[in-house]
């Protein structure tokens, strides 16, 4: 049999070349009606009066007074509100809905809508902590007490759009009395959960259907769930077919991001040089409320010593709250922000002592067996050793690095070495998510995959039914996976978290396992799955301790620079990557996240500059947004290390996020030693780096 | 309104529009062309890109009275050429394809180069697609994608 790797076509890449695919915003249902929403202009206030003109027949508000369940959209936490009542508290926010037949209509008619409110002094400052997290490793902080050294450094990220090139957006209508959503989602049952929450209905009265998804990257993780409520409260209302997709304009100002982050970290030096302990602080910017900020905050701080081990922590972080609009889930979820700030403090530690921050950095490499920050247990083998020689091989890292470092040549290369914990953090997946698969075999021989795995692009329709296919020796096309909708797939939990091979694909895996071995020919057949955390992954989730992850992706990034020393824009040259995500079930389909995953990660580093002021935010469209075009992408060369994981399928660990968070600490390494001055802040844009070089450290 | 003339796909079409309506928006409620995407509205994306005359346009930013007498190709009608089958090979082979919202419009900003330029070099290529954003593939793979239908389909362009 062939290896499992050697890719194939993919299933939907005819419908997708040939325009065919239907996305949200191409399904019409006869006599929908357009949703515009009306938004708050001020960060923080008393909404005193809606000042509504006479709206034409057929144009009708949607606000507050028409959720006839929980005004507020159920997530984690309570403080996401449907519509707002009296109170908002960013700029943005939607407040009610207008709805009627005609868009352009819709829009006129939304100028002359006033809300009149009670402005009152919006907070933006990082000062009110909603959710404090704090754990120790070894000796906690004790060591900095008997220390030779502190090296202490600040390091900032900011802001990151997800910029999918498709908007958000919901479109949907009322079957009898079944409301049914069609949406740009990530997580199907998140959506349905959120409904039976704010229409107060029960469960079978709730359709939600994948529509194609052009692009997610975690901006369609929690967010879709507020345009469900308010869509799905407008339809059963009005009672007609109601389809509303945001312009560009109104996902930029409105939906969540990446959080920007402020991290604090010191290193107690012992005598012979060597790092005895860190101590960090992680804030981040959770917006107007807390959405999934809290769950952001765990998995920067469990990343905190990256792909190294240090024997003491002392590790705290907080999320809060300010008057701007919510941050959420973004591919990495965290772990950009902390994985940046610990590879230029080892970076900038060994510049300190002066010694070679190479050599400095592997010494304190994670093995196997060694414990985690979160004192659990790197079980499985780690091969990070041979990725880097690799690494290092094809890049010419040490040659270049030589002889960057030594001329003024404007230019650099930067290697970042990084880990991505797989699947949900903690006991989520056992206590949270508590996934369901199921296949179904018709009389045909025909098996269904029936999971609420969402491809949004990750290519998972393929490979799950490559998974299966395999399993069963059988061929892919007897082997179907549509679109989830969840009347008709169990809850296998939503598409995020680098979880979906590993974890939803090994239950698929195993399932299929099942049905091979009691496969009965020309007989209906269901077989059914359900996730149970292997009993040696313990944790502790008050105190942060134990294993937080069942396993690891590893990564090594080398990417290399040129800086312009007249205008300081920087240009990426080349790019080369070496992974171990366990086994890739498709080699092409890994090969293209690692290159669209690095892309947002260097770009992350370097371009994407997105700034709020007064709770404004500057950036309005991808006119001013920028994010990477086919001009700005050098030559990028990825290596994939087979290093197999027990309870994956085939071996497979998590692709999607690790193949972002090393880009930015690996660009800006490069563009350092392009200037020779210390990065402590990304992007690391022309402005900052004109700053660094005219006041900045060496 | 106005009544216009111009070919769509190969069909001479009359149509009764407001002269001001987005080529964008007639393509995907009024002739049900939904292959040509809305991805920013300000012309900066290119999901939305159109043939016409043969070369690119931002069909967001076409009002319908420059469209009068025009040959439009959308997607839907290039996908019925050879060069479309060649071009559907090389992005597929390539690994060129991710969420697919960007395709029909990188399909036609590649035709439209390679009408123009049958054997582009790579810098020519990355040109080429710059009114084009993918989030998630890179470009790397598009551009060999490109490359390779070049080489495919020799003599066809």
């Amino acid at each position: 049999m062939s290896d499992i790797s050697k890719s194939i076509n993919k299933v939907d890449n005819h419908e997708k070349i040939s325009g065919k695919a239907k996305y949200v915003s191409d399904l019409f249902f006869a006599g929908q009606l357009y949703a515009y929403s009306i938004r708050s202009t001020i960060a923080k206030g008393i909404i005193k009066a809606k000042k509504v003109p006479m709206l034409p027949e057929g144009y009708q508000i949607v606000d507050y007074r028409d959720v006839p369940g929980n005004n507020y959209v159920k997530m984690i936490f309570d403080d996401q509100v449907v519509f707002p009542e009296t109170n908002v508290t960013y700029i943005g926010e939607p407040i009610m809905l207008l709805i009627g037949p005609d868009k352009e209509e819709i829009l006129a008619l939304v100028k002359q809508i006033e809300i009149v409110y009670e402005a009152e002094e919006p907070l933006f400052a990082w000062t009110q902590s909603a959710i404090h997290y704090h754990f120790d490793k070894g000796e906690g902080n004790l060591p900095f007490a008997r220390a030779k050294k502190i090296i202490s450094y600040e390091y900032e990220t900011g802001y990151q759009e997800q910029a999918y090139i498709e908007p958000q957006g919901m479109s949907g209508y009322l079957d009898e009395d079944k409301v049914t959503l069609y949406g740009s989602i990530q997580c199907p049952y998140y959506v349905k959960n959120a409904l039976i929450n704010c229409l107060g209905v029960s469960p079978n009265k709730i359709r939600v259907i994948q529509a194609t998804v052009g692009g997610a990257f975690g901006g369609k993780e929690e967010f879709p769930s507020l345009i469900a409520c308010q869509l799905a409260v407008a339809i059963l209302k009005i009672q007609k077919p109601i389809k509303m997709i945001y312009e560009r304009e109104e996902d930029i100002i409105s939906t969540t991001k990446r959080h920007p982050a402020k991290i604090a970290i010191k290193a107690a030096i012992d005598k012979e040089g060597k790092i005895s302990a860190i101590q960090a602080h992680v804030g981040i910017n959770g917006g107007a409320n807390i959405g999934l900020s809290g769950v952001v905050l765990s998995r920067a701080m469990i990343a905190a010593t990256g792909a190294y081990t240090i024997d003491n922590l002392d590790i705290e972080g907080d999320v809060y709250l300010t008057n701007t609009v919510p941050n959420g889930a973004f591919r990495g979820f965290g772990a950009p922000q902390m994985l940046f700030a610990i590879e230029m403090f080892l970076e900038h530690i060994a510049k300190d002592l002066g010694v070679d921050p190479l050599t400095y950095r592997m010494q304190y490499l994670a093995k196997q067996n060694d414990l985690t920050s979160t004192s659990g247990t790197f079980r499985d083998p780690i091969v990070m050793p041979e990725m880097i020689k690799k690494a290092i091989e094809v890049s010419s890292f040490k040659e270049k690095a030589k002889l960057y470092q030594n001329n003024n040549l404007f230019r650099g290369i930067g290697m970042s070495f990084f880990l991505h914990g797989c699947g949900f953090t903690g006991s989520g997946e056992q206590n949270h998510i508590k996934a369901v698969v199921r296949l179904k075999k018709d009389e045909f021989d025909v098996v269904h995959i029936l999971i609420a795995a969402v491809d949004m692009g990750q290519g998972v329709r393929t490979t799950m039914r490559k998974l299966v296919a395999k399993v069963l020796g059988i061929g892919i096309e007897q082997v179907t996976y549509n679109l989830p909708d969840t009347d008709f797939v169990p809850d296998s939990g939503p598409t995020v978290a680098s979880r979906t091979m590993m974890i939803v694909g090994g239950l698929v895996a195993r399932c299929a396992k099942k049905l091979k071995d009691n496969w009965q020919k020309s007989r209906e057949q269901i077989c059914e799955e359900v996730y149970k955390q292997p009993e040696y992954v313990k944790w502790n989730e008050d105190k942060m301790q134990g294993d937080a992850y069942p396993a690891y992706s590893w990564g090594v990034n080398v990417v290399e620079v040129e800086v312009d020393n007249d205008t300081f824009v920087v240009t990426p040259k080349h790019i080369w990557s070496v992974y171990d995500l366990g086994k890739a079930i498709d080699e092409r389909v890994v090969l293209g996240q690692a290159d669209g995953g690095i892309a947002q990660g260097i770009a992350y580093g370097y371009l994407e500059v997105m700034e709020i002021e007064t709770g404004k935010i500057r950036q309005k469209n991808l006119t001013d947004y920028i994010i990477p075009t086919a001009s700005d992408m050098p030559p990028m060369e990825t290596y994939i290390f087979d290093n197999p994981y027990a309870l994956g399928p085939y071996g497979a660990k998590g692709v999607g996020e690790l193949t972002l968070v090393g880009g930015a600490p690996a660009i800006a390494k490069a563009i350092e030693m392009a200037i020779k001055h210390k990065v402590t802040k990304i992007p690391a844009t022309p402005e900052y780096i004109m700053e660094l070089i005219n006041h900045g450290k060496n | 309104m106005a009544k216009i003339d111009f070919r769509l796909n190969g069909t001479d079409i009359s149509v009764d529009c407001d002269l001001s309506e987005r080529l964008l928006d007639f393509l995907r409620t009024k002739a049900g062309n939904t292959g040509v995407k809305e991805g920013c509205g300000e012309g900066e994306c290119g999901a939305c890109a159109v043939l016409m005359e043969g070369r690119i346009i931002n069909s967001c930013m076409m009002p319908m009275a420059n469209v009068i007498h025009k040959n439009i190709v959308t997607i839907e009608g290039f996908a019925k050429t050879e060069r479309f089958k060649i071009l559907e090979k090389a992005f597929s082979e390539t690994g060129g394809v991710q969420c697919g919202f960007c395709t029909p419009g990188m399909i036609i900003a590649s035709e439209s180069l390679l009408n123009s330029n049958p054997h582009p070099n790579d810098d020519e290529i990355k040109i080429g697609l710059s009114g084009n954003l993918c989030r998630c593939t890179g470009y790397n793979m598009i551009i060999d994608a490109v490359k390779l239908a070049s080489k495919l389909g020799e003599g066809l362009w």
